[in-house]
């Protein structure tokens, strides 16, 4: 085994470890608010260590594999938390308000927004 | 419709609308900046350097950034200053810590059996001048611990925090954001 598949290998197993616990995470969490910040965060690194590990053992090979992985680690890095913040703002506006366990009204500051939102589509109608 | 030299994509929206206004030498030093970006992208992609491939990059994507002026706002010479240099490669070092020590939170969340969370949804202002600025940070602040960027309007960020400390917009701009909009502000106004 070469010095480069046990590096390669290790930042696999990282990822693979990380990309369980999102799952884990979107299984458990209770609302989809919640399942987004635990499958966001856990998939964004799992899926950078992995590809940067896949990039480090065929670098043995040739020297171009790490740069093409670390061009799909940007777009990946630049791409999921937009994905992600798209998901939640049409939940939103689909009226999936987010689970909120304490009583105190200022916990969802964005609900005036969306009402306020709601209004001035009625009086277009 | 056809303004000036350019032609510019016929989008509804406000934001388009500064490019009326924008100069030749402007025009000229957007469309040089992302012509260079996409060859580096490019280069990166083929990385060979053959004159065949490298005459058929310089065309596709000199096409292509053509196209596109209207729509890239986030480049002036500007960035390419060692200073600002400096301060991305610390911004990035910043993330990579960030993004790390989000994911161990995570983890510790998920595995805990109780699931100690107390989500809930508080807004806060920013100071940041460009939009470009804004949308890094809303992406930043989606992958640091516990919080996810669910709106931006004109200066507010509506964020979800998954176990919410303090509903007061101040107190909340300090523990979420403070650290990345002190560096971006050095990076966008230098």
């Amino acid at each position: 085994m070469s010095l480069y598949e046990i590096i390669g290998g290790l930042l696999s197993i990282i990822g693979a470890s990380f990309l369980f616990l999102g799952g884990l995470g979107i299984y458990r969490m209770p609302d989809v608010y919640n399942r987004l910040q635990a499958g966001t965060k856990a998939t964004t690194l799992g899926a950078m260590s992995l590809i940067l590990g896949v990039g480090v053992v065929k670098m043995e090979d040739h020297w171009s594999w790490i740069v093409k992985a670390i061009i799909i680690i940007v777009f990946i890095a630049i791409s999921n938390p937009i994905s992600s913040h798209a998901l939640s703002r049409a939940m939103y506006h689909r009226k999936k308000f987010p689970i909120i366990k304490s009583s105190d009204k200022n916990m969802d500051a964005y609900r005036e927004v969306f009402e306020k939102q709601e209004r001035e589509k009625e009086e277009k109608k | 419709m056809i303004t000036g030299e350019f032609y510019v994509l016929p989008l509804k929206t406000n934001n388009y609308k500064h490019m009326k206004t924008l100069t030749l030498s402007e025009k000229l030093t957007r469309f040089i900046i992302n012509w260079l970006f996409l060859m580096i992208v490019w280069f990166a992609f083929t990385t060979s350097l053959s004159a065949q491939e490298l005459i058929a990059g310089a065309i596709a994507t000199m096409f292509i950034s053509l196209l596109t002026i209207s729509l890239f706002t986030c480049c002036t010479f500007k960035l390419l200053s060692p200073r600002s240099l400096f301060y991305m490669s610390y911004f990035l070092v910043i993330f990579l810590r960030e993004l790390i020590k989000s994911n161990f939170d995570v983890a510790r969340r998920v595995l805990t059996p109780s699931l100690p969370i107390n989500p809930g949804i508080v807004k806060f202002k920013t100071k940041l001048p460009t939009d470009f600025a804004k949308m890094v940070l809303a992406n930043c602040i989606t992958l640091t611990p516990g919080t996810l960027t669910i709106d931006v309007i004109d200066d507010t960020f509506y964020i979800h925090w998954i176990d919410v400390k303090t509903t007061n917009p101040e107190e909340a701009f300090i523990e979420i954001a403070e650290t990345f909009e002190k560096i971006l502000l050095k990076i966008f106004k230098p």
